[in-house]
Order: structure tokens, then C-alpha cells, then sequence
């Protein structure tokens, strides 16, 4: 078992072309040990939870900036239950106003990280909540 | 979960848990293997290599997507260096097979590479075994042509095929002698590049100079990005398939392939029988001293190790 590394998937639902956040965090993610997948812009939430099921991830770490976050990332969270991938974490970023964080966070989104957060705080949230 | 039972039942999650399990060298790792292996040998395995930006990953999912309109199935298994620093890695390959992500006939797995000791060459092999089991008809192993590892994971491949591109200069140099030598197929790709000529004659003299025994290596054109020559390299590999089959090589690299992965269980059984029974003991640092000490010489206590070993 010394071979064990949290796996992410780093991903981006929606339309919204703004990956350079995404890249960031999966740099600062890469950094930190983890082993991330990333794949890139304008992803529906089919793939990305289809993708996380073939990669086996512990994580989800969905970034957002086209203001659809209230719809998508709870669209991969319901999927995720779906498919029976009740373990993995889920958490997101993007330009996401406070009023919506606790409707996020009441829809399996584990946390939320708007503009500004160190990336240093999502590092450590996942180690210490991933499963 | 019976990860065994729900692979051969062609269920996905369970392909990747047991690809996961393979990988962070689970307890039950072996026992899957053990259960899942009558159940491998049927499909037809592709390795792909060739330096970083080549663009091999755009390559393999216009080869998925074609396979997948011949009506087979598709594994994917795309290996990704980890960073020697932080231990860490970015999987990136699956940008590129973004289309092909919701085909229910298409499997793909990224792998880091790790940084283990020749472990990864061992994980590869055991995850494209999950997905042969699983039923693809068609495995492609992704590797970046860089290092010893890499080339050992494409070598069981029944077909290798070394991806190139224009415009690298001397640098086809740096890995003439490395992953050169393990080419079924050549592709230069992004060929509506310039440099094409003279990386096809390079390739060509390289050929030239290390002889052919029955096959010749051809060198296919493409521009991956835009699906140009995808479908001469498809007939490449079956005219490749093809040829293994008729002059009983197949059999031959298969048996080989299956040897050195024998042998290499055996030596990895044995390094970490050592570990336990002799590393891992206080009269083996005793020993490290006597050694620093010029009292006694390696080459006897080898041999002594070894002999109490075989007792």
C-alpha cells in the first residue's frame, strides 16, 4: 500500500473558456503529491463524472466561472450518487457569491473556493477530508 | 464490491477499482490478477511512444474513434511522468480524448509513472490484463518515449509504434537509441510541418542501418489534429497484425513477453523475500560494519546470504 496517492479530477463544466484558475490549483495540486487528471474546458457534467468513475479519483475539483455553478456542480454531484461513487469529494472554485455557497455546500459540494483562496487552504481541505 | 465478478461482467467501476488496486499494490491485488488471468491473451495490444508534444495522444483517440466506427472496442492506458520532486503528477492525455469520453466502448485509464523501480513496467501490464478481461478488443498503451521504464511498458505491445515529428533537429539523436529501436510503425506527425522530408529520410537511413528481419518498419504521414493519413495507420498495424500472425511471430513475442514478466515476479518475490529476511535483520548491519571495517568481504557474504537463503 506505499504506492497510495490521492487522485484528482480536475475539471471545468460548462461553457466558460477561463482555464487558468483550473490550471493553478491543478499545478499547486500536482505539487502537493497528488496525481491530477486534468481534462481541460467545456465539459458536461456526464463527463466529468464518467471520467471520474474510469480514473478511480478520490477527488472532484470542479472550477467555474460562467455563473451556471447552482446548476452544474450540483448536476455532478447528483451523477456521482448515481453511478454508486458515494466516496468521492467534491469541492469547487470559481467567481461564486457567498449567498450561494450554502445552497452548494447543501448539495454535496464539500467546499467552495472563490477568488482569492491560497490554494494552499484546498490542499490542505482535501487532505483532510478526503476518503 | 467482487471487483472480479463485475470485470468480467463488463462493469466499468470495477475495471477501475481494479486497475486501482493493481496500482497501489492492494493486498487483493494478486488475488484479481490470479482470478481474472485465463480470462486475458485476447486482445490485441498497441504501444504508442515518442517524445513529449509529439502528439500521440491526439493520435490514439482519431485511432479510438475509427476502431470504434469498425465496431471494436477501445482501452486506453495513458502513462504520464510523475514530477521527481514533489511526487506528484498531471495526467494530461485525456484533454485530448475528450469525445470519446462518453462512448460505453471506450476505457480510459492515466497512469503516473511513479517514480518505482521498474514497478510500473509490472502495474502496466497488470492494468491492460483488467481491461482485456473487461473485453476490450483493442488495448493502447500511451507512453512519453523517455526513459528504460517506458520502453519496457511498450514492449508488451504486439505492435509499438514510435511517434515523431518535424522540426526536432539533432534531437531524434537523443532518442535514436532508446525508443528507435522498438518501432513496428513510424509516424511523423503534424506532417504539414516543415522538416517532414528530412525526418522520413532519417528514419529511413536508421532502418537502413539496423536491417530488417521480415518486416520492415513503415513510416506513415499524419496531421492527427485534423484526422489526415489516421487510416493508413490503421492499415499499417493490420498489415503488421497481420504479418505476426502469419509468420507465427506473434506467438513468438507473446512468449517472450510472457517470460520476462515471469521472471521479473520471481526477481520482485525474491527482493522482497530479502527485505524481510535479510535487509530488514540486526545482524545485517552488524555485518554493514564488519564490511566498513575490512574485517570481511562482500563477495563471500554474498555468497553466504545466498546460500542460507536457499536452505
Amino acid at each position: 500500500m506505499a504506492e497510495k496517492r490521492i487522485r484528482v479530477l480536475v475539471a471545468k463544466p460548462g461553457l466558460d473558456g477561463h482555464d487558468r484558475g483550473a490550471k493553478v490549483v491543478a499545478r499547486a495540486l500536482r505539487d502537493a503529491g497528488f496525481e491530477v487528471i486534468y481534462t481541460g474546458i467545456r465539459l458536461t457534467p456526464e463527463q466529468i463524472v464518467e471520467t471520474a468513475l474510469q480514473e478511480d479519483v478520490n477527488v472532484v475539483a470542479l472550477s467555474l466561472l460562467s455563473g451556471a455553478h447552482n446548476t452544474l456542480f450540483p448536476e455532478v454531484t447528483k451523477l456521482l450518487k448515481a453511478k454508486g461513487l458515494n466516496d468521492v469529494l467534491v469541492v469547487g472554485g470559481g467567481v461564486i457569491p457567498d449567498a450561494d455557497i450554502p445552497g452548494l455546500k447543501e448539495a454535496g459540494i464539500a467546499d467552495i473556493y472563490t477568488p482569492g483562496t491560497p490554494t494552499s487552504k484546498i490542499i490542505e481541505f482535501i487532505k483532510g477530508n478526503v476518503k | 464490491m467482487d471487483i472480479v465478478k463485475g470485470v468480467l461482467g463488463r462493469s466499468r467501476l470495477a475495471a477501475a477499482k481494479g486497475i486501482t488496486a493493481v496500482e497501489n499494490e492492494y493486498p487483493e491485488a494478486t488475488g484479481i490478477m490470479q482470478a481474472l488471468y485465463p480470462h486475458t491473451g485476447r486482445a490485441y495490444i498497441l504501444g504508442i511512444t515518442g517524445p513529449p508534444g509529439a502528439g500521440k495522444s491526439t493520435l490514439t483517440d482519431k485511432l479510438a474513434k475509427e476502431y470504434r466506427k469498425r465496431g471494436k472496442s477501445v482501452g486506453i492506458i495513458a502513462v504520464d511522468p510523475t514530477s521527481p520532486y514533489s511526487g506528484g503528477a498531471i495526467l494530461g492525455d485525456r484533454i485530448r480524448m475528450m469525445d470519446i469520453a462518453m462512448d460505453e466502448g471506450v476505457f480510459i485509464r492515466s497512469m503516473a509513472t511513479r517514480g518505482s523501480l521498474g514497478g510500473l513496467s509490472q502495474k502496466t501490464a497488470d492494468a491492460v490484463k483488467v481491461l482485456d478481461a473487461f473485453g476490450c478488443d483493442i488495448i493502447i498503451i500511451e507512453t512519453v518515449g523517455v526513459g528504460q521504464s517506458e520502453v519496457d511498458i511498450v514492449k508488451t505491445a504486439d505492435t509499438t509504434m514510435v511517434v515523431l515529428v518535424p522540426g526536432l533537429g539533432d534531437d531524434i539523436q537523443a532518442i535514436k537509441a532508446g525508443i528507435l529501436e522498438i518501432g513496428d510503425l513510424f509516424t511523423i506527425n503534424k506532417a504539414d510541418r516543415e522538416g517532414v522530408e528530412k525526418l522520413h529520410i532519417e528514419i529511413e537511413m536508421m532502418l537502413e542501418l539496423s536491417g530488417s528481419k521480415g518486416w520492415r518498419p513503415p513510416i506513415n504521414r499524419t496531421v492527427a489534429s485534423e484526422s489526415e493519413g489516421v487510416l493508413e495507420v490503421i492499415d499499417s498495424i493490420e498489415a503488421h497484425a497481420k504479418y505476426l500472425k502469419e509468420s507465427n511471430e506473434l506467438k513468438a513475442r507473446r512468449a517472450e513477453s510472457i517470460k520476462t514478466e515471469l521472471l521479473a515476479m520471481i526477481a520482485e518475490r525474491i527482493r522482497r523475500h530479502i527485505n524481510k529476511t535479510v535487509t530488514e535483520t540486526r545482524d545485517f548491519e552488524k555485518t554493514i560494519v564488519r564490511l566498513q571495517q575490512r574485517e570481511i568481504d562482500p563477495y563471500s557474504i554474498a555468497d553466504d546470504i545466498l546460500d542460507k537463503i536457499l536452505k
